[in-house]
């Protein structure tokens, strides 16, 4: 019981973790509340089903081209739709919502509603005191893990990370300093929509597939980055896991837990800023005016 | 005899020199005089269904707007009130036989209290972080709903309430007065005292409270008044419906009526509504390819929101009106001076 709360909650916070770095890091540099974000997820789990079921591509190329082809979507969305409107906070909004909302249709036209899956990359499992824990969570766990400690080098060891860093500190003085903005915004949208196929590929084959997929991710990512402080990626960090864990012990421990885990997660986010209205390692923004 | 005859005289002066000077004004107009006598010309079912859809979803943007668009605190989670209003209606018709006329204001008093509920702990949040953590609080009582089955009814909902009158045609004409008077008096709240103080707040919070306004209570008023507003279009869509289910409570609700108010245009009350009677006949429209229908409608929003970022019916105002540069008040785009002021429009 213990050991299955640890694994749930372990892969759901890892989960959460890397969606929600992805979010927070593009709304740090460029101010873009991306709800489309967890649709960049669907989508390329779509991607990935789509290479190894229908092609019969092996899996590792399947999810390496579906992170690479979901990146470049990314981007080109970014430039088509949510570029020409980013003054306007509103019409980001509900701009990035219809772009999911569109996304969504498209998997629903193409792949029909019906639940897929996709097989695991490693097969068998190891006991430990007698909970089943396969292989294939282990590598998802670890394999977060280290991309959150390349994230977490690229941001604070090189020169586009620091480009990254200052203009999420301030935009105006970022762009004085001969750095490009508009590059740097759209490099993060990058990055953020590959962190999101990312975790599609090593989520896709622990769960199932079907178009709504991203809606419930998207609020726990909400909740994640509110919780842990709007742009602060320890913040998101701790608070995916923190939130992770809760849902999972709310599935094993409540008995009807699998209805309740939203509400219970998002009323831990609701205490929490009752407290420290910025989230956990969040920053009290100036009034930006 | 001679009293009436100075109204109607009064009428008149009002009609030929405020109404019928500027396009969007005889708009509105027509936009009245249509809703309230289509019955005569029409009675298809049909089309008095959407309508009165329409009507309910109109008053739903608008107070949408009246919180999130004019004291600028975004509102994602406005289907809270949209519930919470169907639902107390609901179970209070259901169990306490209550008529309609008496279950829709009270589900309209439990949504101002759900949004005191709401609006306490978002007092000390703002932008982006309240955007998101309204969307919390619709899912936390969806949870509530679900883990509840004998009293709400869990996935099915509650069903089997009265009609909201006894016929199709005066179901619409409740819904339409109901969404012209309360649209009005929404209207009529953001043009008063209190809608410049809710100017002032979205615009500059410090200043606001510099200058010895309460910002806190009328934040909290203002969340206040749009959860009675929304109350009530949820009290009227459960008992038009005759069914209160955990949709009426879903992360979709609130997207789609944020989604209406943005496409009209915030900081209007007209726009919404204008979006709504736009955007809600256009997907009955739509069924004709129902798997493409969702798809179309995203995809027509990105388009329009590209051309038109501040929404569709202010940038459509703007093409066919123009504001006098001296007084400020507003003149038909065809006009070389302003009709008040004489001074030359450019």
């Amino acid at each position: 019981m213990i050991l299955d709360i640890i694994i749930s909650g372990l892969i759901s916070g890892s989960m959460y973790a890397l969606l929600a770095i992805g979010f927070s890091l593009i709304f740090g540099v460029a101010r873009i509340v991306n709800i489309a974000h967890t649709a960049f997820y669907m989508v390329a789990a779509y991607c990935i089903y789509y290479g190894t079921h229908r092609l019969g591509y092996h899996p590792i190329l399947g999810m390496t081209a579906a992170v690479i082809l979901v990146t470049l979507f990314g981007l080109i969305c970014y430039k088509l739709f949510i570029d020409p409107i980013r003054e306007h906070e509103a019409a980001v909004l509900i701009g990035t919502i219809a772009l999911a909302i569109a996304m969504q249709e498209i998997m629903l036209l193409v792949f029909t509603g019906d639940f897929l899956s996709v097989p695991s990359l490693v097969k068998g499992y190891v006991k430990i005191f007698g909970v089943k824990v396969f292989y294939q969570q282990l590598l998802t766990v670890g394999t977060v893990l280290f991309i959150l400690a390349a994230l977490r080098a690229l941001l604070m060891k090189t020169r586009l990370g620091l480009a990254i860093r200052s203009t999420a500190e301030d935009r105006e003085v970022a762009n004085l300093m001969g750095m490009n903005e508009s590059r740097v915004a759209m490099i993060t949208m990058g990055i953020s929509v590959g962190l999101a196929a990312f975790t599609g590929a090593v989520i896709v084959p622990l769960t199932i597939l079907h178009p709504h997929m991203w809606m419930h991710p998207l609020i726990m990512i909400m909740a994640v980055v509110v919780l842990g402080g709007l742009g602060s990626i320890r913040g998101s960090f701790l608070g995916a896991y923190i939130l992770g864990f809760a849902e999972a012990l709310v599935v094993f421990l409540i008995p009807m837990g699998a209805f309740l885990k939203g509400s219970v997660a998002l009323s831990i986010m609701i205490l929490v800023l009752l407290i420290r209205p910025e989230g956990l390692f969040g920053v009290a923004f100036e009034e930006e005016r | 005899m001679g009293i009436l005859g100075f109204y109607l005289r009064k009428l008149y002066t009002i009609l030929k020199t405020e109404v019928l000077v500027l396009p969007s004004r005889i708009v509105a107009l027509l936009f009245f005089l249509v809703l309230l006598l289509l019955p005569v010309v029409t009675q298809d079912p049909y089309l008095l269904r959407i309508l009165i859809l329409a009507n309910i979803f109109a008053i739903l943007a608008a107070s949408w707007d009246l919180l999130s668009g004019f004291t600028g605190q975004m509102n994602f989670g406005h289907a809270l009130f949209f519930g919470v209003g169907a639902y107390t209606a609901a179970l209070l018709n259901l169990h306490a036989h209550l008529p309609p006329w008496g279950s829709i204001p009270v589900g309209a008093l439990a949504a101002v209290l759900a949004g005191l509920i709401v609006g306490i702990p978002c007092l000390r949040l703002r932008g982006t972080y309240l955007a998101l953590t309204t969307l919390a609080f619709p899912i936390i009582l969806m949870g509530i709903v679900f883990t509840l089955p004998n009293i709400t009814g869990g996935e099915l909902g509650v069903s089997g309430l009265d009609r909201l009158s006894r016929s199709r045609l005066s179901d619409y004409y409740v819904s339409v007065v109901c969404m012209l008077g309360l649209c009005a008096i929404m209207w009529k709240i953001t043009d008063s005292n209190t809608g410049i103080i809710f100017h002032a707040i979205r615009e500059d919070e410090v200043a606001a409270r510099v200058s010895g306004i309460n910002t806190t209570r009328y934040k909290l008023l203002a969340f206040c008044l749009s959860g009675f507003f929304a109350g009530i279009s949820g009290g009227l869509y459960a008992h038009f419906m005759r069914i209160a289910g955990p949709s009426t409570l879903e992360v979709s609700m609130s997207f789609t009526v944020v989604i209406w108010a943005v496409f009209g245009g915030i900081v209007t009350i007209y726009g919404p509504v204008g979006a709504v009677f736009i955007l809600f006949p256009l997907l009955e429209f739509l069924r004709f390819w129902p798997e493409y229908r969702t798809l179309m409608f995203a995809i027509l929003i990105l388009v329009i929101l590209l051309y038109m970022p501040d929404g569709l019916l202010p940038w459509l105002r703007d093409k066919i009106e123009k504001e006098c540069p001296r007084c400020k008040i507003r003149n038909v785009a065809t006009r070389k001076t302003c009709r008040t002021c004489t001074a030359a429009l450019d």
